[in-house]
C-alpha cells in the first residue's frame, strides 16, 4: 500500500457522479457490470480507454453530486487505487475511502497531462512526478484502516466477528 | 450522543433517530449481507421508500424491488412505503418522520432537505448505511457552518427556487463544502415549511453536509403534536462566514447547463426554444409548487412543442392538487401527469430527452446527461418560470404572465 505509481487518467473539475456513473444505470447492483460504465459521462469511449491506470488525477469537487455509491464502486472495480484533486464532494470522499479508494487532497491541481506517470508515496506523503515533489496531508488513521481492509464492507465484517 | 459539545473539525460517532433509504436499499441489502450481518440495529428506525422508477421500468429494477420487499417483511422493517407514496424526503416530511432536532441518514443526496423541519441529516452511500444498519452508528466530522440571513419579502414572480440558486451562484458548487448551512434572519418567521424545504433540499448543490432553518412558529403549526425544541445557534455561535441577502433583491433565475452554481438572470436565456418542461422533484413538487404554475397557466394551452411532465412530490400532494382543482388545470392545458416519485429528474424513465433537447426543470440537477442524452440541455428554474415556459414555448419571465 505504500506506493501507489504509475500513469494518471487526467479529468478536469467539477467532475460530477452523472460523468462518472450515469443515472440510467442505476439499477445495477453488481460490481462488475458497473465496471462497464466507469467514466461512461465523461466520454464514452472509456472505461476501454482507461487502459490499466489505477491513479487519477481531477480538478476541484471531484464527485459532485449524487449519493450514488456506484460512482465509486465502478471505479473501484475497474482498478482505480488512487484519485488526486485539490477537494472532493463529501459524499463521494466516505464512498471512494468505503471503496477502497485512496484519496489525495492537493493544494493546487498537479500540473500533468493524461498518460503521465506519477509516485504516490504513503508513508512520506508525497507525491512525485516530472522532478517535482508535492507534500499532501495523509488521511486519518482510522480512514486509512478502511481502505487498507479493502473497503467498509471488509472492515465492518472483521468488527462484526471481532 | 450524550456530550454537551462538539466543536467543528472533531470526529464524532453519532447514533441517527431515523435513516431512510429509497430502490439503493437493494445495494444496501447487498452489503449488509457481505458484511456477515443478520439482523439490522433497529427495524423501528429504517424507512425505506421507493420513488426512483416507479412503478417498476425494467425487469431489472422490478427484480431489485422485489429483494427489497423481501427484506422488509424478514427485518420487520417497520416503515416501507411502496411505489406511488412519493418521493422519499417528502414522504419523510408528510408521515412527520422527521423530528426537530433528530439526527437522520440517507442514502441520497438530497437528505438534506430534512433542515427544513430543524433536524440534522445528510447522504451518505449504500455501503456506509450497511454499516449502519448493521451497528447503528456512523463517524461524522463536526461541520463549519456557512450562516445564510435572509431578510425582505420576495417580489412577485420570484420565489424560493430564485433565492436559492442565486445563492448558489454566489458560493460556487464548492462552496460549502463539508459545511453546514445555517438560514436565518427575519424573513425567515415567514417563510413556509414547503419553501424553507427548497432551500435546504437544494443546499446541497454547494456541497452542504446539512442545512437548517429555525425551530420557530411556522414549524410549530406545521407540526403540531409532533414538534419538539431543537437546538439552534446562540449569541456565541462562531460561523465560518455569514451571508446577507435581502428578499426584494432577488429576481427570477435559471441554472444554465451543465453546472448548478452557473445561474444567470432570465433575460438573459429568455427566449431559448423548449422541448419539455419538467414540474416537479423534491425541490419543486409540492402543493403550492402546483398551485402557482396551475394559476399562470389556467385556462391556457401550453406550446404545441412542449410536452409537460408533472410529477406531484407525492400523493398526499396529487390529492391535494386534486381536491383543489390545481391538477386539472394543469392537465387540461395539455400537461402529462406521471406517478408521484422522480419521475425523469435522475434520468431513469418517465421523459429522458434526445440530442439536442432542451428542458426546463423545476428539480436539482442540471449536469450533462442528467435527464437522458449528453447532447441534451438542463435548464433549472422556479414553478413560475416552468409555467411561463411550458405556455411559451421558449424561457419565459413568469412576471410577463401574472
Amino acid at each position: 500500500m505504500a506506493i501507489i505509481e504509475g500513469p494518471v487518467i487526467r479529468l478536469g473539475e467539477n467532475i460530477d457522479t452523472d460523468l462518472l456513473f450515469p443515472g440510467k444505470y442505476l439499477h445495477i447492483f453488481d460490481a462488475k457490470e458497473m465496471a462497464q460504465h466507469a467514466l461512461e459521462g465523461v466520454d464514452p469511449a472509456y472505461p476501454e480507454k482507461i487502459g490499466g491506470r489505477g491513479i487519477i488525477v481531477a480538478g476541484r469537487n471531484f464527485g459532485c453530486g449524487s449519493s450514488r455509491e456506484q460512482a465509486a464502486t465502478c471505479l473501484a472495480s475497474v482498478g482505480i487505487k488512487a484519485i488526486v484533486a485539490p477537494s472532493f464532494a463529501r459524499i463521494f470522499f466516505r464512498n471512494a475511502i468505503n471503496q477502497g479508494i485512496i484519496l489525495v487532497q492537493v493544494a493546487e491541481e498537479l500540473a500533468v497531462e493524461d498518460g503521465d506517470s506519477i509516485t504516490i508515496d504513503l508513508d512520506s506523503s508525497l507525491i512525485k512526478y516530472d522532478r517535482k515533489e508535492v507534500s499532501f496531508t495523509p488521511l486519518p488513521e482510522f480512514l486509512l484502516e478502511i481502505v487498507e481492509s479493502g473497503g467498509l464492507v471488509e472492515y465492518t465484517r472483521r468488527m462484526l466477528e471481532g | 450522543m450524550g456530550r454537551a459539545s462538539v466543536a467543528p473539525g472533531e470526529i464524532i460517532e453519532a447514533s441517527p433517530d431515523g435513516v431512510m433509504s429509497h430502490e439503493n436499499a437493494g445495494l444496501v441489502i447487498r452489503q449488509f449481507q457481505a458484511m456477515g450481518a443478520e439482523k439490522v440495529f433497529d427495524p423501528e428506525k429504517i424507512h425505506i421508500i421507493f420513488d426512483h422508477r416507479v412503478p417498476a421500468n425494467s425487469e431489472k429494477t422490478a427484480e431489485g424491488q422485489a429483494l427489497v420487499r423481501r427484506f422488509v417483511s424478514a427485518q420487520g422493517i417497520a416503515h416501507f412505503h411502496d411505489v406511488g407514496d412519493g418521493v422519499c424526503h417528502q414522504v419523510m416530511m408528510e408521515e412527520h418522520y422527521i423530528k426537530p432536532g433528530g439526527v437522520y441518514l440517507g442514502t441520497d443526496s438530497h437528505t438534506t432537505s430534512y433542515g427544513a423541519l430543524s433536524a440534522f441529516s445528510t447522504g451518505i452511500g449504500a455501503t456506509e448505511m450497511a454499516s449502519v444498519w448493521a451497528t447503528g452508528k456512523i463517524w461524522l466530522r463536526v461541520p463549519q457552518t456557512l450562516r445564510i440571513l435572509v431578510d425582505g419579502e420576495f417580489p412577485c414572480g420570484v420565489y424560493a427556487k430564485d433565492l436559492i440558486l442565486s445563492i448558489i451562484r454566489d458560493v460556487t458548487a464548492e462552496g460549502a463544502n463539508y459545511m453546514a448551512v445555517e438560514f436565518d434572519g427575519p424573513a425567515l418567521e415567514r417563510l413556509s415549511i414547503s419553501e424553507r424545504f427548497t432551500l435546504c433540499n437544494l443546499s446541497m448543490e454547494m456541497g452542504a453536509k446539512s442545512a437548517g432553518c429555525p425551530p420557530n412558529q411556522v414549524l410549530k403549526d406545521y407540526l403540531g403534536k409532533d414538534y419538539r425544541e431543537a437546538p439552534w445557534s446562540d449569541g456565541d455561535a462562531e460561523f465560518f462566514c455569514t451571508m446577507q441577502y435581502d428578499l426584494a433583491k432577488i429576481e427570477p433565475v435559471v441554472a444554465c447547463p451543465h453546472q448548478v452554481d452557473n445561474v444567470k438572470p432570465i433575460s438573459e436565456v429568455a427566449g431559448l426554444e423548449l422541448n419539455q418542461v419538467f414540474l416537479g422533484s423534491c425541490t419543486n413538487g409540492r402543493e403550492d409548487d402546483l398551485a402557482v404554475a396551475s394559476e399562470i397557466i389556467k385556462g391556457k394551452m401550453i406550446h404545441p412543442r412542449i410536452r409537460l411532465i408533472i410529477a406531484p412530490a407525492s400523493r398526499e400532494v396529487m390529492l391535494a392538487s386534486i381536491a383543489s382543482g390545481h391538477l386539472q388545470e394543469l392537465i387540461k392545458a395539455g400537461g402529462t401527469l406521471i406517478t408521484p416519485g422522480c419521475g425523469p429528474c435522475l434520468g431513469a424513465h418517465q421523459g429522458l430527452l434526445a440530442g439536442g433537447e432542451r428542458a426546463l426543470a423545476t428539480s436539482n440537477r442540471n449536469f450533462k446527461g442528467r435527464m437522458g442524452s449528453p447532447d441534451a440541455e438542463v435548464y433549472l428554474a422556479s414553478p413560475a418560470t416552468a409555467a411561463a415556459s411550458a405556455l411559451a414555448g421558449v424561457i419565459a419571465d413568469p412576471r410577463e404572465f401574472l
